[in-house]
Order: C-alpha cells, then structure tokens, then sequence
C-alpha cells in the first residue's frame, strides 16, 4: 500500500482528494515565486555584478560587498540601524506589554472593543502624513514644545525634531500600538485556570505574573519584537523625514545608491547584508523559540 | 447535509475540483485580460507623462484636455535615476511625454529615449537666452528636448529672523552666527556646487584634486546645519520655525510658503547662485508623438508657461520671456522678474560630472551625511 493511499484510508478521503488543498495553495505559491523569490534571485544576481560608469557590467565581482565593508559611512549606517531598531524593538515591548495586559486583563469586555479600534486609529492614517504629523508635533512651534514652555519647564522653544530621538519617537508610535495587539491577543487566549492554579498554589498576583502569565505570554512577545524587528530596520520613510539626515540608517544610504545614481548593483549588495541580518535575528528567535517549547 | 453544515460527509467538498479550479482560473484571467484591452482601447485618446509634480496641477493640464479632448495622465517621479528604473520597468510606447533635468538629457539621448522635436514650431527665440541650453538639448543639429521652466539652487530666508544683508554672502552656509538655523537641501550636484562658489570655486572646477576641499566645506556646513532634508521636510522646517535660512532654497522652496508667511525671500548672493533647469522631451517610442509635440507647444507656449511657473507643486521662472504678459505682480515679485537679467548673468549650471567622479561626489556627500 502506498503512502497516499495509506493516507487516504485514514482520513476517510479518496486518493485524488489529497492533491486538492494543492490546487488552493499554487496561487500563493505562484505569487510568492514571480513576486519574492524571482526578484531576489535577480537582486543576488545584481548584487555581484557592478555599475561602470552608467553601464551596468555582467562580471562575477565582490565589489560592492568590498566597498560597503570597506567604508566607514557605509557600515556606520548597518550599525546606526541595528541600534535604532534595538532601541524601537525594546521601548516598544515595554510600553506596548503593560498597555495590552491593563486591555486584557482590567479593562471591561464591553470596552476592550472600543479601545482596540483606538490602538488602531494610528493605522489608518497614510504611513507618510503620520510621519510629518510628527515632526509637526515635535518642532519648536509644535506642540510639546509648547506645553513646555507653558508649564515653565524650558525657558524658550526646544526643537525635538530632525534627529535620532524623533525617528525612535516615530517609530515607537507605530509599534507599540501593533505590539498591543498582537500581546493583547496572546493574553487572551491564556486560560483563566492558570492564574487559578497559582493562585491555589499559594502564589500571589506578582509571582504569578512574573513566574506563570509573562513565561507563556513570551513567544506572543518574540513574535511581536520581530515583526517590529523587520518592519523597522528597512524603514526609510520615518528616518528620512524625522531624522533630518543627522545619521543615516541602511535604507537610507540603499535609497541614495538608487535615486541618486541608478547604482542598483550597489543598492541590491546593501539590501542583502540588510537581509542576512534579518535572517540571523530570525534564526535567534526561532531557536529561542524552539528551546523555549523545549 | 448541505455544504454549510461543514459535516464530514462533504468535507472534500469545500475544495474545488481541479476542473473547476482552471475554469475558474481562466475565467480571471480573462476578465483581467480585457480589462488590460479596454485599457489599450481608450489609449488613443489619452497622453501618458512622466513628470515632476509641477505638472500635476489640473490648472495646467485642464486647458489642454480641454482643447484637445484627450486625457493627460501624469506620473509623478524624484530624480532621473528613479524616472529611468520606471522606464526600463515600462514597456515600449507606454510614456509619451518626459519631463527631465536639463542636465540629464544627454543622457538620456545618448540611451536613444528621445524623439527629434519640431524645432521650427517651438518659441525657441522667445526662450530666456541663458537657458536655451542647445548644448544639452540639441546633438547633430537635432533639438531632443527643450527647456521650459528654471530657477535657483541658492539661499532663502525668513527675513524677520535673520539679517537679510548676510544672505548676500555664500559664506552663510558656515556661519556660526546661525548654527543650527539652517537647513540644508538633500541633492548633493547643487549644493556641492554652492558648496565650491563658497570656497571660491566655478563649479565646474570640482574635480578629484579639488573634492576633499569641497568635502571639508560640505562638512563645515553640517556642523552649524540643523537638518538635511528633501523638499517637503525643508519647507516644513522653514514654516514651523525649526531653520530660518534653506541652502540650496530658492522661488521653487518658498513660493508657495508666501501665502502663509511673507517673510520668506530668497536671494542670489554676490558670489552667485545654481540654476536649475527642467525640460520637456517626447519619447522616441510614444505612439501619439503629433499629440505629444502639441502638449509641448502648449506647455511652452506664454499661457501654458505661466501656469507651469506658478504651479501649486512648486514655482519657477518660465523659460519663455513673454509668459511675463501673464504674470501678476505679485507673482512677479515672488519670482524676482525684475532681477531676472541680473541673476540669469550671476549663475552658473548643475556641474555635470562624469560617472566616475559622480560616484566620487556622492560617496562624499554620504560621507557628509553620516558625520
């Protein structure tokens, strides 16, 4: 008997059934195939070629890769966005979980609707305009530096825009509010009965926080601050406009190579190291993951 | 038991058979494929251009479709490098019209993107003489392109902050007196030209002995500069307070920021500003070229000039010397028509760099960047 037809005879289906579910997969395996990894086998491609002049020559050649480790300003701005995100991915997860945990855990059910819909009001807005709302609100006439002044604590306006502490500021506004949910959804499938066994085993509201409900709320937290990860390191619209070019982040020094130049096989070298990083981060969490299970 | 039941009898059920999955399939794509062909019908009657997002503005496109009948589609693009990728993405005959940086089009000649243009039915003579630029416009007696709208890479200002007689000197864009007052405009060819009118250079004198001296002054200026930013994040810098002063700002930066707030001047300094020049050129492949070269007659003709100068994008000079008959005086002021002779004399052109020493520039310039 053979395997598809053992298959078969336990789940009940005839054999040709079993190619079905195929048939609903092969759009999005199609999708993925022209749209992702098509494009990426060209960027690779392109990323060990080189830009002569205007010319675009069709040599093997490590090059870009040469010239991107080689200077200074190219790899600052691998280490400015490898901070950057740090910084946004962990703010974010402090902020964002006791926001969820008060949604989930204090807040009536009857509310917990309404104020999700405002967790999301953020995203309905164009990525771009949110972005020069901030730096609106972050200028010297903008509002925070008005209210400091109003309450007496700077004498004259303050500028918190065009620098690292902006970008951070803007990012941090995306993600909290998109780490929330993903929390909020992960605390409310836990089921109330371990809070009640802890609590019968004599464990009071603090130790089973930190000992029951945070352990198992951890890969909902890990999914998250990766999501968060990926999303932020190839930004280029909340550093370009918030940041004012006081340090360049990857995606920026990338966008350069290609509006400035058309230097695509430069561009397609930096978006892969970009990619390793991100894949490497991957790896640390899917095996942290996986000990975690474990 | 019916499907929605969802009992097990007819699980399978829920998935299509393939049969029916390839009708399916079929069937989409050919709604999809006519819904392509219906697009390629109604082509006949519609212009396709690539365009900075001063063509955008149905003030200056309207009168055209009117006149015409046709639809004008824009798309609106940042930089040739960007312009090129769309092309190369497109295929044959999908643009018509090319709205391109003056210095850009050799380039794109030389990639055999152009179509000849009827010289003898464009206002050429009527074109300021300064910016007819027939040597990038034009190769073997042939015109690919032509000039239609200019201006200044050079310094504006908020007048009620800042002493406007220290804005006729370069020198501003590293004057301490204004540290962290200035903004600078993201485009490393114009300010690094302003950057050598500074140091006492032309412009067309950076070269690889003479780029670390440009490199210490571009550095000299990030030091008292509050931000680098592109158009909108510079002008919003300038309307919030953030900057009072914008290098590489000019009519094209502050225009449109008058209405709100008529502080905002601009100004040539003695040693010069950049002048920046935009062009209009039809593609070699276009299928309504006659249409096409009609849209050029029309944008370059007085009317159409003076609706493009003043475009709610962003303002410039016309290149075409009677579209002052259609300028209101406030418009003119803005655009300092008055000292047009003067400033045209006191200018000089994006530097045109080879690829190499392009590469050179802009591997300085992140390196300004980043410091």
């Amino acid at each position: 008997m053979t395997v598809r037809r053992a298959t078969a005879v336990i789940t009940g289906t005839k054999p040709g059934r079993a190619r079905q579910p195929w048939v609903l997969v092969l759009p999005a395996l199609l999708w993925t195939a022209l749209f992702f990894v098509l494009p990426l086998a060209v960027m690779v491609v392109h990323s060990f070629w080189q830009r002569q002049g205007y010319r675009l020559v069709r040599e093997w050649t490590l090059v870009n890769y040469e010239k991107f480790f080689a200077r200074s300003y190219f790899l600052e701005s691998l280490i400015n966005s490898i901070e950057v995100t740090a910084l946004v991915t962990v703010t974010s997860v402090l902020l964002a979980y006791p926001l969820a945990y008060v949604l989930a855990e204090k807040v009536p059910v009857r509310w917990q609707r309404t104020a999700l819909v405002l967790a999301i009001v953020p995203f309905w807005t164009s990525y771009v305009v949110r972005s020069y709302s901030w730096l609106l609100i972050l200028s010297e006439s903008g509002v925070i530096s008005g209210s400091l002044q109003f309450l007496g604590v700077v004498d004259g306006p303050v500028s918190l825009a065009n620098n690292r502490g902006a970008t951070v500021m803007g990012f941090v506004h995306f993600f909290t509010m998109l780490l929330t949910l993903t929390i909020f959804a992960n605390l409310k499938q836990l089921s109330p009965n371990y809070r009640r066994a802890a609590a019968d085993l004599g464990a009071g509201p603090v130790r089973t926080f930190v000992h029951v409900i945070l352990p198992l709320t951890l890969p909902g937290i890990m999914v998250g601050a990766f999501l968060t990860f990926v999303l932020c390191i190839g930004d280029y619209i909340t550093p370009q406009i918030l940041g004012g070019n006081q340090e360049l982040l990857l995606p920026q020094t990338i966008m350069l190579q290609i509006a400035r130049r058309s230097d695509f096989p430069m561009a397609s070298a930096m978006a892969l190291v970009l990619m390793i990083v991100v894949s490497v981060v991957y790896l640390a969490c899917a095996r942290w993951l996986r000990l975690e299970r474990a | 038991m019916n499907e929605r039941s969802g009992g097990p009898g007819r699980r399978a059920s829920i998935y299509p058979s393939p049969r029916r999955a390839t009708r399916g399939l079929t069937a989409a794509v050919a709604v999809v494929l006519s819904w392509t062909a219906g697009i390629g019908a109604g082509a006949a009657e519609e212009l396709n251009a690539l365009v900075w997002c001063d063509h955008t503005d149905t003030a200056l496109i309207e009168p055209f479709e009117k006149k015409f009948g046709v639809r004008v589609n824009t798309k609106e693009y940042e930089g040739t490098g960007t312009a090129l990728s769309i092309i190369e993405q497109s295929r044959p005959g999908d643009w018509d019209i090319w709205v391109i940086d003056g210095v850009d089009v050799p380039r794109a000649i030389d990639l055999g993107l152009l179509a000849t243009l009827p010289a003898d039915q464009l206002p050429l003579a009527d074109v300021f003489e300064q910016v007819r630029m027939t040597d990038v416009t034009q190769r073997d007696g042939k015109t690919y392109a032509i000039i239609e709208k200019f201006g200044y890479n050079t310094i504006a200002y908020n007048r009620a902050k800042v002493d406007p007689a220290d804005m006729t000197d370069i020198a501003v864009m590293w004057n301490e007196k204004y540290k962290d007052r200035i903004a600078i405009y993201d485009y490393y060819i114009p300010v690094m030209d302003m950057v050598a009118l500074g140091l006492g250079m032309k412009p067309n004198e950076i070269s690889d002995a003479t780029l670390p001296k440009i490199r210490d002054g571009l550095f000299r200026m990030k030091d008292v500069a509050r931000t680098v930013s592109d158009v909108v994040a510079s002008q919003t810098a300038l309307a919030t307070g953030e900057v009072d002063i914008l290098i590489g700002g000019g009519e094209w930066a502050i225009a449109t920021l008058t209405d709100e707030n008529p502080n905002f001047e601009w100004v040539l300094p003695e040693q010069g500003g950049i002048l920046w020049a935009q062009s209009l050129a039809v593609f070699e492949t276009s299928r309504r070229k006659d249409l096409a070269v009609e849209f050029v007659k029309y944008v370059m003709s007085p009317e159409g000039q003076a609706r493009l100068a003043t475009s709610s994008c962003f303002w410039g000079m016309p290149a075409n010397s009677r579209a002052g008959a259609h300028l209101t005086d406030e418009q003119k002021r803005r655009l300092r028509w008055d000292k047009r002779e003067e400033y045209l004399a006191n200018s000089y052109r994006y530097f045109i760099p080879d690829a190499e020493l392009d590469a050179k520039m802009l591997d300085v310039w992140t390196e300004m960047l980043q410091h």
